[in-house]
């Protein structure tokens, strides 16, 4: 345990200067970013020390890092408030976001995917392997504005763009959250119900399914009871996987759908030159990453006894 | 039964008699911070100028001066002293009285050595501000300034109440008829009208400004109601399907914005008149407004809008000629072949105007590179260090002929003549010579094809077809809603 959390510390603070000093070689500078086209140098002077971008780049890298690792992420350039403050307003939009998006897309995938081998080479499945097929080939934006122009703009059944806010109860924010959610589960939902297909046709051939078969279970009961939990493994694999392409997709989506979350703050951040609030970003996104991962073996664990018992899977 | 609905209906019928009287804007980016004397963002303006800040004097719709937090004001003979009579009972949103200490606090602030105000120059030729009383201003200029009046009207020479200056990027605090509610970073600015406005109060009880970067979201969002009006819409190619749909009314007008694409004179051979001038003949500037702009930009000859006070039209100086344009690369000794970058920041009159730009050179033998680049790329490459040959760029700065006359500066158009026309249009007072100066300042550019002058950047903006009272055109960057509301 112990050598795996000091990798995973090693891992971050790899991370967090590589982000540091690519966005010190990147031109652009928050302060003529902030003054904009009348700057002069004296004032670009003046609102540089006001930054504190005076001073040198090894000392505001050391600097942030032991601030960052006593807990205080710093203050934002641009917008002048903590930055713990504006990841947490955005992160109430973004979390629930991708709690939702991957909550759907493993609600529909497991089922289609576990049916689908069920009816292997039949013409449901042909079906389900086609609509999946166009699911992976479709890009998350795109299903994106089709969404809005469909529920959105023809129908008017939600928002076209922007968040409710919790303030206003759960519901409406949960409104103004489905329709993104479901841009960015579909997708995923329609990789991961291919890989559970083929993941539980494997099953399907091993001996002991054909063994429970044979002792005189039915076939669902042979499919739920012995294939499908053996299949689970791979599946919570590229879950895991998937996990990190949810956080990239959510910068496009929360764009699509104009939703003020961490995504579009990276976005904003990255544009005016925010760099503190683009480090904070990048070192808590590798560190969910991680954690998932850290998660993931957790999982296997669960889903397997072997594992459990020291055994080999 | 019957009595029932009778009672309902009666109860209801106030609640529908009652007109809208709140308004969404969409804009495309989100300001930075809402402290207007501290940043150079368009999008800072676009929410406060006139609505929650407000000046000495303020800039209208047509780009004149009108009086704003002063009611009147004198000039001394000499065109050095200006007397301003400040308005009486006017306070700040934190309950501040607007008075002439104010004055001198906000101009003093604007110009001090560790100032942070992204238009400084504006303040440097102000001596120093002296209270006779308190409703009393005297600004005493160390040399005259034709254009102080105007350059007064900024948003950036707003009146910032001392109390909540420190604070006004994330709790603004001005005089205007509206005042700060909420930020949801990322989504909505809200303004609420301000009832103790000292002028006549605002039609709208509350103005929600909504930040909707994607051009395809904002189209939907106008579309679904989202937002009531996109005074600067982002997505040109949606524009038939508005005008096609009774709900919404499209309108074009114009910005203080001229588009050019400006040389690095230190650079060779753009050092060369003969080659800025073959730069000019050899673009189509007609080709470029119907491509680019839908054909609502119109063309300019200088760097000078159409109807600002004493404009001059030049437009006919550098007629399209590629014939010309080969003729006089020649003469400069630039061989056909010749490669030069054009960098693009990121709208669209530079990103996809520059391809039509590349295009338009290469049938004049000239190889262009696209150099495609980020605001904050662009302002340091570009605009700080001067490391490139050509960009496409529209200035939004109303009345900025004074960029030709600096020190230094990112085009390095560094010329003496032009210095001393300037000069002595600064320190003309009488009126006609100040015309007759602006006349000459604009030839001087043309003459020198300081750039190349290419269009004026077009307003077009999309709202609901009921709602009164937009700006139209666009002289300095804002959203004045004050006199917004919504027909019967």
């Amino acid at each position: 345990m112990l050598p795996r959390l000091i990798g995973l510390l090693l891992t971050l603070l790899a991370a967090s200067a590589v982000v540091f000093f690519v966005l010190e070689v990147l031109p652009g500078d928050p302060a003529s970013v902030m003054l904009g086209t009348g700057a002069q140098a004296d004032n670009l002077a003046a609102l540089r020390h006001q930054m504190g971008l005076d001073q040198p780049a090894w000392w505001r890298y050391l600097a942030w890092i032991g601030h960052l690792a006593t807990g205080d992420f710093g203050t934002s350039y641009t917008y002048s408030v903590p930055v713990a403050d504006l990841i947490r307003e955005r992160a109430l939009v973004s979390v629930p976001l991708a709690l939702m998006a991957i909550t759907l897309s493993t609600a529909i995938a497991i089922p289609v995917g576990v049916a689908a081998a069920a009816w292997r080479g039949g013409p449901r499945d042909l079906g389900i392997m086609g609509v999946t097929q166009l699911g992976v080939a479709m890009p998350n934006f795109w299903l994106g504005i089709l969404l809005i122009l469909l529920f959105a703009v023809r129908l008017a059944w939600f928002p076209a763009s922007g968040f409710a806010g919790w303030g206003a109860g759960p519901l409406p924010a949960l409104r103004s959250l489905l329709l993104p959610a479901l841009a960015l589960a579909l997708p995923q939902a329609a990789i991961l119900s291919r890989v559970t297909r083929s993941a539980v046709l494997e099953t399907l051939d091993e001996d002991y399914v054909r063994t429970a078969r044979a002792k005189g279970l039915g076939p669902a009961a042979a499919l739920w009871r012995h294939a499908v939990p053996n299949a689970l493994i791979p599946v919570v694999t590229i879950l895991g996987l998937q996990f990190s392409f949810l956080l990239a997709g959510t910068v496009i989506i929360e764009n699509v759908f104009t939703l003020p979350g961490l995504g579009r703050l990276m976005l904003q951040a990255i544009a005016q030159r925010d760099l503190i609030v683009v480090q904070d970003l990048v070192v808590l996104l590798a560190a969910s990453v991680i954690l998932v991962n850290f998660a993931v073996d957790f999982v296997y664990l669960a889903l397997d006894p072997r594992l459990r018992h020291g055994g080999a899977v | 039964m019957r009595g029932l609905s009778v009672a309902a209906a009666l109860f209801l019928l106030p609640a529908m008699a009652q007109a809208k009287d709140t308004l969404s804007v969409g804009m495309v980016l989100e300001p930075p911070h809402l402290d207007v004397t501290a940043g150079a963002a368009a999008a800072i303006r676009e929410v406060t100028y006139a609505n929650l800040y407000e000046g000495l004097t303020r800039i209208d719709e047509k780009g004149e001066i009108r009086p704003g937090l002063a009611e009147s004001w004198t000039v001394s003979e000499d065109g050095k002293a200006y007397t301003f009579k400040l308005r009486a009972g006017v306070l700040f949103h934190d309950g501040t009285p607007f008075d002439c200490d104010v004055v001198k606090f906000s101009y003093g602030r604007a110009a001090a050595a560790d100032s942070v105000n992204a238009q400084k120059p504006l303040f440097a030729a102000i001596a120093k501000t002296e209270c006779p009383d308190a409703r009393t201003a005297v600004v005493m200029l160390s040399q005259p300034t034709a254009s102080f009046l105007f350059n007064m009207g900024w948003a950036d020479a707003s009146m910032i109440s001392p109390k909540s200056a420190a604070t006004n990027k994330i709790n603004p605090v001005g005089t205007g008829p509206f005042k700060f509610k909420n930020w949801a970073k990322g989504d909505r600015v809200e303004l609420v009208r301000n009832p103790d406005y000292w002028g006549e109060k605002a039609k709208l009880s509350a103005v929600t400004f909504r930040f909707i970067a994607d051009p395809t979201a904002a189209t939907a969002a106008m579309l679904a109601g989202d937002v009531d009006a996109f005074p600067q819409f982002p997505a040109p190619e949606a524009l038939d399907q508005f005008k096609a749909d009774k709900r919404f009314t499209v309108n074009v007008g114009s910005t203080a914005g001229k588009i050019v694409m400006a040389l690095n004179e230190s650079r060779k051979p753009f050092d060369d008149v003969r080659v800025r001038r073959a730069l000019a003949y050899a673009i189509d500037r007609k080709q470029y407004i119907d491509g680019i702009l839908s054909g609502f930009g119109q063309p300019i000859g200088s760097h000078y809008m159409p109807g600002d006070l004493g404009y001059v039209d030049l437009v006919g100086a550098y007629p399209y000629d590629p014939a010309k344009a080969r003729a006089l690369l020649a003469e400069a000794g630039i061989k056909p072949g010749f490669t030069m970058t054009i960098t693009t920041p990121p709208p669209g009159y530079a990103r996809k105007g520059g391809e039509v730009i590349a295009a338009l050179l290469e049938q004049v033998g000239i190889t262009v590179k696209l150099a495609p680049m980020e605001w904050a790329q662009w302002l340091d490459i570009v605009f700080k260090q001067y490391n490139y040959d050509a960009t496409l760029i529209a200035h939004v700065e109303p009345r900025d002929l004074g960029i030709y006359a600096r020190d230094s500066y990112y085009f390095n158009y560094k010329n003496p003549e032009y210095r001393a026309i300037y000069d002595k249009y600064l320190a003309a007072t009488d009126p006609a010579a100040q015309i007759a100066l602006l006349g000459q300042l604009q030839r001087k550019l043309s003459d020198d094809e300081a750039n190349v002058f290419i269009s004026t950047l077009p307003k077009i903006g999309v709202w609901n077809a009921r709602l009164r009272g937009m700006w139209g055109n666009l002289p300095v960057p804002s959203n004045d809603v004050t006199a917004a509301h919504w027909a019967e």
